[in-house]
C-alpha cells in the first residue's frame, strides 16, 4: 500500500480526505462530500464555468491549460452528444499522484466529473484509468455503484430532471494513450494513435461529439474549488496559477512521497525541506521538475524557482505533471538520459516518423555512447536528432522525448565527453553493450 | 455458432462481456477492456480468444489483432501464473530498481519475458507503473509491492509459490 506522507508546509485541499476512509460513500458524505455537486445543480452551467475561470485552475496533466476556458469552448447547442472524459492514464515517469486520488478519494473524481458534465451539458462521463491500476478501478467501480445507489448518478441525479451516467474502464498499457486524442481513440476501441488538431476535442471529440478531457487531479480539484469558492482557491496559489498541486517527489530524497503544496512553492525548499534533502547526505546533481519529459534543471537554477507553470516555463523547463525526480551526485547522467529515452522509444506509437525513428536512433546512440563506444560527433548528432523531432509530430510525445534529451546534452556536455574513447563510466553499474 | 452459446469464458466473465458490449454508445469501445479481462481469465490472447472477442464485438479478427498488438499489457503467449513486472524506469532506477530486477532474474533463473519451467512465474522488465514515490516497485499480476530492496525478493517469491501450491498448480510441489 502506498505510504502517505505529510509536511507542515502542505496545504491540504485535494488531499484533505486522504487516509480518512473517504472511499466509503457514507464517510465521504460525512466529510462534506457531494455538497459541491448540489450547489452546482442549483447554480447552473454559466455560474460553474465562471467559477472555474475565476479559480485559475489549470490542467494538471502537464499542459497547464486553464480549465474554465477549456470548458467554455464546448458549444452550447450541438447535434451530437457531449462527453466528459477523465484522464487517469497516469503514465509519465515520476508521477504517481492520481494513484493516491483514486485510492483515497474516488468520490471526488466522480463529483468533479458530474460538475464538468453539468457545466458543458453532457449526460455521460468516462473515467479512464491506466491498465496497471486494476485495484484502483475496483475502488472506482465500487464508488460509482454506490453513487448510483444513492441517486447521485442516473436518469435524475439528486432528484433533478438532469441525467448523468459514468462509465469506468482501464487501458491495457500504453503511455501514448495519456495524450488526449489517443485516449479517445483507445476509448473507441482502436490503437491509441493521436489525431491531428484542429479540430480540438471540445468541438469534435469522442464519437465525434464535443468532449472535455481533464486530468484526474484537475477533476478531483473541481469540487474543492466549488466548495471553498473560486477566490479562496485561487488565493492558495500564485499569480495565474490557482490553488495547490500534488507534487510526486521521488528519486534520491530522504522522504519521497506525494505532497500537496501551493502553486509557486520553491523547488529548493521542496527538495531540502519537504523531501528531507538528498539521501545519505549526498549532493544534488540535477532535478527533473515535472515528469520525465521535462528538461532537467541544475542546482543553481532552482534557488529561487517557484513551482508554477509560468515560472518553470521561464526557467527553460516545464511544470508538467508535477513529478519531481531528484538526482544525486553519484548518478550517471548519460545512463539517466538513456533510461529516459528508452522509455520514449518503447512508448512511441509509431504514427509519426520523426518520433518513431528519432526515439529509436536516440536510444541507439545513447546506448552506444554509454557503453563507451561513442565518438565526439555523436554528441552533436544526438542534439541534431532531438532538435529535428521538436514540433514535427501529431502529439507531444516526440517533444517529450526530444526536450529532456536536449537538456541532458546541453547541461551535461562534459559528462558526455567523459564517456568518450572507451573511458569507463565513473558511476554507472548497468552498462548495456551496444547492439547496433 | 454464436458466442452466446459457445464461449471460452466462465459464466461470470461471459455475462460481464454480454453487459460490456451494451454499456458504451458504440459497441467497439468494449474492445480494450474485453481483451484485458479475457487475458486475465485465459492467461493470454489465444487464437480462440481473439476469434470470440471479434465475434462478440462484430469486427474482424484482423481488426482485433491490429488493436491488441498496440497495448503492452496484452500478450499472445502464456505467461507464468504470477507475472512479475519490475519497473526500472527513472524513479525506480535511482533507488535500486535494477538491483531488484537482477535479484529476480537470479532467483527465478529467467530473463525478460521468460517463464519458469513449472509455469508458476514469468518475469518482465516494465516501464513506469505509477509508484514512483514508493520506489523501487513491482507488480505481480495486478498487485503492487513497493519500497523494495533485493532482500525482499525471496520472500515475495516464496509467498506466491505458497499460493500456487495451495491452489495445486505447481507441478513440482
Amino acid at each position: 500500500m502506498p505510504r502517505l506522507v505529510s509536511h507542515p508546509d502542505e496545504v491540504k485541499i485535494v488531499t484533505s480526505r486522504f487516509g480518512k476512509g473517504a472511499a466509503n460513500i457514507d464517510r465521504y458524505l460525512e466529510l462534506g462530500g457531494y455538497e459541491a455537486t448540489k450547489k452546482c445543480l442549483a447554480q447552473g452551467p454559466e455560474w460553474i464555468i465562471n467559477e472555474m475561470k475565476a479559480s485559475n485552475l489549470r490542467g494538471r496533466g502537464g499542459a497547464g491549460f486553464p480549465t474554465g476556458l477549456k470548458w467554455s469552448f464546448v458549444p452550447k447547442q450541438n447535434p451530437k452528444p457531449k462527453y466528459v472524459l477523465v484522464n487517469g492514464d497516469e503514465s509519465e515517469p515520476g508521477t504517481c499522484k492520481d494513484h493516491l486520488i483514486f485510492l483515497h478519494d474516488p468520490h471526488a473524481v466522480i463529483e468533479g466529473t458530474i460538475i464538468a458534465g453539468l457545466a458543458i451539458g453532457a449526460k455521460l462521463g468516462f473515467i479512464y484509468l491506466r491498465g496497471e491500476y486494476r485495484y484502483l478501478l475496483d475502488i472506482m467501480d465500487k464508488a460509482v455503484a454506490d453513487a448510483y445507489a444513492k441517486g447521485f448518478l442516473g436518469k435524475n441525479i439528486f432528484g433533478s430532471d438532469i441525467e448523468f451516467q459514468i462509465i469506468t474502464q482501464t487501458g491495457a498499457g500504453a503511455y501514448e494513450v495519456g495524450e488526449e486524442s489517443a485516449l479517445m481513440e483507445s476509448l473507441e476501441g482502436k490503437r491509441g494513435v493521436p489525431r491531428i488538431k484542429p479540430p480540438f476535442p471540445a468541438v469534435v471529440g469522442l464519437y465525434g461529439g464535443p468532449t472535455v478531457i481533464n486530468n484526474a487531479e484537475t477533476i478531483a480539484s473541481v469540487p474543492h474549488v466549488i466548495e471553498m469558492g473560486a477566490a479562496a482557491y485561487a488565493a492558495a496559489g500564485s499569480e495565474r496559477n490557482g490553488g495547490t498541486r500534488l507534487f510526486s517527489i521521488s528519486g534520491h530524497v530522504e522522504r519521497p512521497g506525494v505532497y500537496e503544496l501551493p502553486m509557486g512553492y520553491n523547488l529548493k525548499k521542496m527538495i531540502y525541506e519537504v523531501g528531507g534533502g538528498i539521501r545519505g547526505g549526498r549532493k544534488l546533481k540535477a532535478v527533473v521538475p515535472g515528469g520525465s519529459s521535462t528538461p532537467v534543471l541544475l542546482p543553481e537554477e532552482i534557488e529561487n524557482l517557484g513551482m508554477d507553470f509560468d515560472q518553470v516555463g521561464k526557467a527553460g523547463s516545464m511544470l508538467g505533471s508535477g513529478g519531481v525526480v531528484v538526482i544525486d551526485d553519484q548518478t550517471c547522467i548519460v545512463e539517466f538520459a538513456l533510461r529516459t529515452i528508452s522509455f520514449y522509444a518503447h512508448e512511441s506509437c509509431g504514427w509519426c516518423i520523426p518520433c518513431r525513428e528519432g526515439t529509436d536512433w536516440l536510444k541507439k546512440s545513447l546506448t552506444r555512447f554509454h557503453a563507451g563506444f561513442g565518438v565526439a560527433k555523436d554528441i552533436d548528432n544526438i542534439q541534431y536528432l532531438a532538435e529535428n523531432m521538436l514540433g514535427r509530430t501529431f502529439c507531444p510525445l516526440g517533444d517529450a522525448a526530444a526536450m529532456p534529451t536536449l537538456g541532458f546534452v546541453k547541461k551535461f556536455r562534459k559528462e558526455f565527453e567523459d564517456h568518450l574513447n572507451g573511458k569507463p563510466c565513473p558511476f554507472a553499474k548497468h552498462v548495456e553493450l551496444a547492439v547496433i | 455458432m454464436s458466442p452466446e452459446t459457445m464461449t471460452l469464458f466462465s459464466p461470470r466473465v461471459a455475462a460481464r462481456f454480454d453487459a460490456l458490449v451494451l454499456k458504451y454508445p458504440v459497441k467497439r469501445s468494449a474492445l480494450v477492456p474485453m481483451l484485458l479481462y479475457a487475458q486475465d481469465e485465459v492467461g493470454y490472447l489465444s487464437d480462440a480468444v481473439i476469434a470470440e472477442v471479434a465475434a462478440r464485438i462484430g469486427i474482424t479478427q484482423l481488426d482485433v489483432r491490429n488493436v491488441a498488438t498496440y497495448y503492452s499489457m496484452l500478450r499472445f503467449k502464456p505467461a507464468g501464473k504470477y507475472n512479475v513486472q519490475v519497473c526500472t524506469n527513472i524513479s525506480c532506477m535511482l533507488r535500486g530498481g535494477y538491483d531488484v530486477y537482477e535479484r529476480f532474474q537470479e532467483e527465478l533463473g529467467i530473463g525478460h519475458k521468460g517463464v519458469t519451467a513449472d509455469g508458476v512465474f514469468s518475469l518482465e522488465e516494465v516501464e513506469c507503473i505509477g509508484a514512483c514515490c514508493w520506489a523501487p516497485a513491482i507488480q505481480v499480476n495486478y498487485d503492487f509491492h513497493d519500497e523494495l530492496s533485493p532482500d525482499h525478493v525471496p520472500g515475495i517469491l516464496a509467498g506466491y509459490r505458497g499460493k500456487a501450491i495451495a491452489e495445486g498448480t505447481d507441478k513440482h510441489a
